[in-house]
């Protein structure tokens, strides 16, 4: 049985006028091997969308490919209509290792993207400084990353990314690393952030729950060689509070049929 | 906790020390004195200014080459850990140094450079050199892809990545090998003294024995030791300082 709205949100797939990042016709080959064939997709500004897929069908190489860290075979990203060369001012990367920086402070960790860019000490500190506060860890500025929980961690890799003030956030399974209490606790802020930030999500899931709960719109790859096989853009429980997500009839019709889409390619 | 420690270093001092003395009044050998001995012959040496004059000769060589070492080491290592080229070039040149009998290799230095500082500058660099360089060089090959993914995507230039990533991010491992480096280049320096010309600590060594003064040649053995183990300690509060959260405690903490 599958209600209206679940009907709606597959169908309303249309192309939006403003995208804040383009996917042009991009493919990558590691050797003989196809990692992402002749892939399009468009990213809507100021939403979510989530890249999610079996494991090994290319959604991290994509992130990293548009976070310019890797080099596309061919085709081309587009940020704000320009295309890439590299990494880039307009784009945050949050890791799935978090990767900090262990011998350098909480404070040094966040305003490491604004150190590097040469923003003055003091500057760069109250930037930092209100980060961290926005995400939680006010009175662990001097502390070491090995003296954090794994759910603390990611928030500094997030206050890192959040603090150099770009307008696109890439985030490559950011919660996979924590543990499963600590995980709902930061959807229900990236729900937030989405929210009260001005800036467009990118995000790398393989949880199918996860994509559903926090996406605006939900592009499913397909692995060998990795292409969209579809969009999805849940639509009717976005504003029934994040307590209700989880009960909403649409969000569990999307989750199986995803699940149904997806079993065949898991081995 | 560094109240237990400090115990734990005098506990583990007077152990040692207790034992020499034990086994100097046996006595072992004839020619091993009595812990006291030696430190009453190491306060006279120490008033009569010998060990200073001696100190003046051995530094020398062991300030030079410890110098060379750890600058012309890391910088090398770095090169080596960052390029395949130079790695395929200067690698092995360390690995047979640091597997060469260097004893048997003093004649060969002393014929091209001579009795005089420079052979022992070589000595005490060919002792320290090689693990500088192989630690700094292993290293910074195995900074983790992640942090310098991070970088990049952070906008770091190349300088940038080297100087704030890689270098600290190896530090622990290059300051562990200059600390292997810096004890070799004490054994170096002592060595150069003893098998190219007798100066300094070496001469004290060598003419304490010729005369059977053991007190003296075991005091001035464990001024050196005691010189290098201070030296050690000043390198780890320094890679403390530099690198403050390197420092992650004891592994059963």
């Amino acid at each position: 049985m599958v209600t209206p709205q679940t009907r709606q949100a597959f169908e309303t797939a249309q192309p939006l006028t403003d995208n804040a990042v383009a996917v042009r016709g991009v493919s990558k080959n590691y050797g003989d091997v196809e990692a992402l064939k002749n892939l399009t997709l468009e990213f809507p500004r100021g939403q979510l969308t989530s890249l999610l897929g079996p494991s090994g069908c290319g959604k991290t190489t994509l992130l990293k490919i548009i976070a310019g860290l890797l080099e596309p075979t061919a085709g081309e990203i587009e940020v704000n209509g320009k295309a890439i060369t590299g990494p880039g001012p307009d784009r945050a990367f949050v890791f799935q290792d978090f990767a900090l920086l262990p011998w350098a402070s909480v404070m040094r960790n966040v305003a490491f993207g604004l150190e590097l860019r040469g923003v003055a000490k003091s500057e760069r500190e109250s930037v930092a400084g209100k980060y961290i506060a926005d995400v939680g860890l006010a009175g662990f500025e001097n502390s070491f990353p090995h003296e954090l929980s794994g759910g603390m961690r990611q928030r500094v890799g997030l206050a890192r990314a959040l603090s150099v003030d770009a307008q696109v956030l890439l985030m490559d399974e950011p919660f996979s690393a924590v543990d499963e209490q600590t995980r709902r606790k930061f959807q229900e802020d990236l729900l937030n952030l989405v929210q009260n930030e001005n800036k467009t999500f990118i995000f790398v899931t393989h949880s199918i729950e996860e994509a559903v709960y926090v996406s605006d719109q939900i592009a499913i790859l397909l692995p060998r060689p990795s292409r969209v096989s579809e969009i999805i853009r849940p639509s009717g429980f976005r504003d029934k509070g994040v307590d209700n997500i989880r009960r909403d009839p649409e969000y569990l019709d999307i989750v199986d049929e995803i699940w149904a889409s997806l079993r065949n390619y898991v081995e | 906790m560094s109240n237990r420690s400090t115990y734990l270093k005098l506990l583990s001092a007077v152990i040692v020390f207790g034992a020499w003395e034990i086994a100097g009044r046996i006595p072992v050998s004839y020619a091993f004195p009595t812990f006291l001995e030696s430190m009453s012959a190491l306060a006279r040496m120490t008033f009569d200014g010998t060990l200073f004059a001696a100190y003046g000769e051995t530094l020398k060589p062991l300030v030079i080459g410890v110098a060379i070492s750890a600058i012309l080491g890391i910088v090398l290592g770095l090169w080596i850990g960052l390029s395949s080229v130079f790695d395929w070039m200067f690698s092995p040149i360390f690995i047979v140094m640091q597997a060469a009998p260097l004893a048997a290799l003093i004649p060969i230095l002393v014929m091209a450079y001579g009795i005089g500082l420079t052979s022992k500058v070589f000595v005490v660099c060919i002792m320290a050199m090689p693990v500088i360089v192989l630690n700094t060089s292993s290293a910074v090959r195995n900074t983790p892809e992640s942090i310098k993914e991070m970088g990049r995507s952070f906008l770091a230039s190349d300088r940038a990545v080297i100087l704030k990533i890689i270098l600290p991010s190896a530090s622990p491992i290059i300051f562990s090998g200059l600390r292997l480096g810096v004890s070799a280049g004490f054994i170096g320096a002592i060595l150069s003294e003893l098998k190219i010309t007798p100066t300094g600590v070496g001469d004290i060594i060598t003419f304490s024995r010729s005369i059977a003064d053991y007190p003296s040649m075991y005091a001035a053995i464990f001024s050196i030791i005691l010189l290098a183990v201070v030296f050690l300690n000043l390198l780890e509060k320094l890679e403390n300082t530099l690198f403050e959260g390197n420092n992650r405690g004891y592994a059963s903490d």
